[in-house]
């Protein structure tokens, strides 16, 4: 396999997410240090739009719990708040932030600036008792926007079932609007609003190509360890100047990797290694990050697509434009379509996943549901003997926590995964068997 | 189809002890005996997960709304459906329909938890009649909520009116609206009953015949309570000195009967979220108007509390000080499934509001399924016994138990 010398481009991704992050996170530490407060808002329906159009810091209190995984400091958080009362049985993210406004913002990454409003969706049932919580610890107004589901498998709404539930978000929405203008003193700057939803539009479209530059065979980046970088972008940055130009790089920066053949792991690409086309289904293991996305790549395994860019995305990947003409409406029509991806991505997500065999051409499905998050994992088990039944490739199931160390055994997670592989690996021999037997 | 047929075998001549034997031995029977004489004569069966669904929509049409409200049964078949970390309830309530212990036409679950919504993608890859999950709504206190509502309740009405064949009136759902109205002022009775008297009611018998109402036409549920309350009023049963608590966390996965009845021995449970949804409406829903839209403005705004329903009009803390003092109760148990997400969590705000009141409380988890209850009876005789012979500490602080590892 011939590999074209690499472009200094190659990388920039993950080096200027990483950049990017710290910066943001410096500027909250800042804002903090001058008395700044914030809106704490959830990837999974986040409204940025609307919260960037009244120049409000946000934070992600989701993003801040998983670096303190990734940071390897989780189980503290997870202690203090265990020790407040909170059952191991819960959510992590929950727990850590809970800790982490007890210990007054304090963050691996820096200071987190107290709440002055939250804003969140239904997505997840844990986001309205995670609001509660600064509720009650701060007394803050707590603006929850309801957004009806898909009711049900495969049943689509009529046009005006559609319409009316995007009316009723609509509706909500401008109620949320008044709130936000009592909370920051100042009134709604519509134009604003569709500044913010313009760079939104651009990140959304190149969010798009760079899930869909992964059909291609190498994979050019691995959706469960670089699609979190990315996807960690696209929710703290998403309307803003800084976040659409990361994505119109990135981009360039994965076309090039596909015209150069350019693969995730130097072992494929210097063919000592076949390449494993994997589907990742869940939540990743954070507290042994870096370990557990090893234990698959060392056997040449490569996450060409995951169901975390789905939904934690909160819906990026619909083929949606805001319409800047009628901001409101279309913000309310876009909330609408991407909460309902991203919960149609852990309830309902069948069909999607079968197609997402078919269109990266999967080998395996690893399914990794996770103690902290119910609404990704509740139906995986279930999900697994449907892709069973409909495709044939092997699915892995492995369980352990997105948070909590305590549930995370290494051994006995790579003894499962070792087994996946050799078995990927025998059925691949099988195969070519089978066809240099058919030839001849 | 009509809704008066009479599922139960009682002839009305039974004494109380005979009738709520009866009734204990249908609410605990897993093979679903009132829904198979129901489907006997032709009816359908809409079965409805916790915590509320509004069975007027149902009984309106003709057909029986049941409860899943999960089971006492081995989960063969249901287990390898699911992974770890999840509540009993969603694995014995698939359980049950998978093994064709119960047969439903209609599946509705609710947006209540992350775990429930999940069960509508479960039923419909492995179950034949169609599930859907009912949008409640989780911002009550929009301005839009209300209608917004009206016309998801017109929604699923439409779908119900798709598997009877028919079409059902304003004047079918104001009739369904006045036998429901029947049947909530006489479980208000019979709350009245357990608060004023509880000597006179036990938790677990009067658990048995609100749990009864799940199984049965309320028609006919309205007969049997019209029937019973009396005799209950006319017990032959003395006032003993127990304490007085209310127990809050089964709002969703039930407690086993035993359970309740082990409580029994030390407290007078004298009110309670057990089976809320059933309760979930505190008043007369209008029969006057629009009938869907009666029926969610009582949803929204005439109704009880409970860990799963987000309105900023009843922090959950406040509304269970507010349901001990209304009860005249001088402690609490404070219990939640296990691996129940929003009962777990709401613990916590639970516990620091009975601190801050003074109030005494036993924290625990439970599970459906669980058999053992040594340890709960030593540890809540304990409790009990502090409560009653020793004063509370000298912070002011109340006491409390709490036992993290569950009962069993």
């Amino acid at each position: 396999m011939t590999v074209a010398t690499p472009s200094p481009i190659v990388g920039r991704g993950a080096r200027d997410g990483a950049e990017l992050f710290r910066d943001w996170y410096g500027d909250l530490t800042q804002a903090s240090a001058r008395g700044e407060k914030a809106a704490y808002a959830f990837v999974m329906g986040s409204m940025v739009e609307l919260l960037r159009s009244f120049d409000m810091n946000v934070v992600f209190p989701e993003i801040n719990s998983l670096q303190t995984a990734v940071r390897r400091v989780s189980d503290e958080y997870l202690s203090e708040a265990e020790d407040h009362g909170f059952s191991p049985d819960v959510c992590g993210y929950v727990k850590a932030d809970y800790a982490l406004q007890l210990r007054g913002g304090e963050h691996p990454m820096g200071r987190i600036p107290q709440p002055s409003v939250a804003v969140l969706t239904n997505a997840c049932n844990t986001y309205l008792k995670w609001g509660e919580i600064w509720e009650r610890m701060y007394d803050v107004p707590m603006i929850t926007v309801d957004v009806p589901g898909t009711r049900g498998a495969g049943m689509k709404p009529s046009a005006r079932g559609f319409e009316r539930d995007r009316l009723y978000v609509e509706q909500q929405l401008r109620e949320a609007i008044e709130v936000l203008e009592e909370v920051t003193g100042r009134p709604f700057d519509i134009d604003r609003c569709r500044d913010v939803m313009r760079l939104t539009n651009e990140m959304n479209r190149d969010w798009r190509r760079v899930l869909e530059l992964n059909r291609n065979s190498p994979a050019v980046y691995d959706a469960m360890m670089d699609g979190t970088v990315y996807l960690g972008v696209a929710n703290a940055l998403r309307g803003t100047e800084q976040g659409a130009a990361y994505f119109k790089d990135l981009v360039e920066e994965l076309e090039y990797k596909v015209e150069a053949g350019i693969g995730v792991l130097p072992a494929v690409d210097n063919g000592s290694k076949r390449e494993q086309r994997l589907i990742f289904v869940g939540v990743p293991c954070y507290p042994i990050f870096r370990r557990f996305s090893e234990l698959f790549s060392e056997w040449g395994g490569v996450f060409v697509s995951s169901t975390y860019t789905w939904f934690a995305s909160g819906g990026l990947d619909v083929n949606f434009d805001y319409d800047l003409e009628r901001p409101i409406e279309s913000l309310a029509e876009g909330l609408l379509l991407g909460v309902q991806r991203a919960v149609d991505a852990m309830l309902f997500h069948d069909t999607a996943l079968l197609e997402a065999i078919d269109e990266f051409d999967a080998d395996g499905v690893v399914y990794h549901p996770i103690k902290s998050c119910r609404t990704v994992s509740t139906g995986l088990a279930d999900s697994r003997r449907q892709v069973l039944d409909n495709r044939d490739v092997l699915c892995l199931y492995i369980e352990s926590d997105m948070m909590d160390k305590r549930v995370v055994s290494e051994a006995q997670l790579k003894n499962r995964i070792d087994a996946f592989f050799e078995g990927l690996d025998s059925r691949a021999l099988r195969r070519a068997s089978a066809a240099a037997g058919g030839a001849s | 189809m009509g809704t008066n047929v009479k599922l139960l075998t009682l002839t009305g001549s039974e004494s109380l002890e005979e009738s709520l034997e009866y009734c204990r031995e249908i609410v605990e029977d897993a093979e679903y005996p009132t829904v198979r004489r129901w489907r006997a004569t032709g009816g359908k069966v809409l079965g409805h997960f916790q915590v509320y669904f509004p069975e007027e929509l149902a009984h309106a049409a003709g057909m029986l709304p049941v409860k899943l409200r999960g089971a006492q049964v081995e989960c063969r078949e249901a287990d390898s459906h699911f992974g770890s970390y999840l509540c009993a309830i969603i694995r014995s309530s698939l359980e049950v329909v998978l093994t064709d212990r119960l047969k439903l036409d209609m599946f509705v679950t609710h947006p209540i938890c992350d775990v429930a919504r999940n069960l509508a993608g479960i039923w419909a890859r492995n179950c034949p009649e169609p599930a859907q999950i009912l949008y409640l709504p989780q911002n009550p206190n929009s301005r839009h909520s209300l209608d917004y509502l009206t016309e998801e309740y017109r929604r699923v009405l439409d779908d119900i009116e798709e598997i009877v064949g028919r079409t059902v009136s304003d004047d079918d759902l104001r009739s369904s609206i006045a036998v429901f109205n029947e049947n909530r002022q006489l479980l208000r009775e019979l709350y009245a009953i357990k608060r004023d008297t509880p000597w006179l009611l036990p938790v677990h018998e009067a658990y048995i015949l609100v749990a009864l109402g799940g199984l049965i036409q309320r028609d006919e549920h309205n007969e049997v309570l019209r029937r019973l309350i009396p005799l209950i009023r006319d017990r032959d049963s003395r006032k003993q000195d127990k304490l007085r608590v209310v127990f809050e966390g089964g709002f969703c996965e039930q407690p086993p009967l035993d359970l309740l009845r082990e409580i029994a021995h030390f407290c007078y449970v004298v009110d309670d979220d057990l089976l809320i949804g059933l309760r979930w409406i505190l008043e007369d829903v209008d029969r006057e108007g629009t009938p869907l839209k009666n029926l969610a403005d009582a949803y929204l705004n005439k109704s009880s509390y409970s860990p799963v329903q987000h309105d900023l009009r009843k922090p959950k803390e406040k509304m269970l000080l507010a349901r001990i003092r209304e009860a005249e109760a001088e402690a609490a148990i404070v219990s939640a499934a296990k691996m129940c997400e929003p009962g777990l969590d709401e613990q916590v705000p639970y516990s620091e509001a009975l601190d801050e009141e003074g109030i005494p409380y036993f924290l625990t988890e439970f599970e459906e399924r669980m058999t053992s209850f040594d340890h709960l009876q030593i540890q809540l005789e304990t409790f009990v016994e502090n409560v009653v012979f020793a004063a509370p500490g000298a912070d002011g602080a109340g006491l409390q138990l709490v036992i993290p590892e569950g009962v069993s």
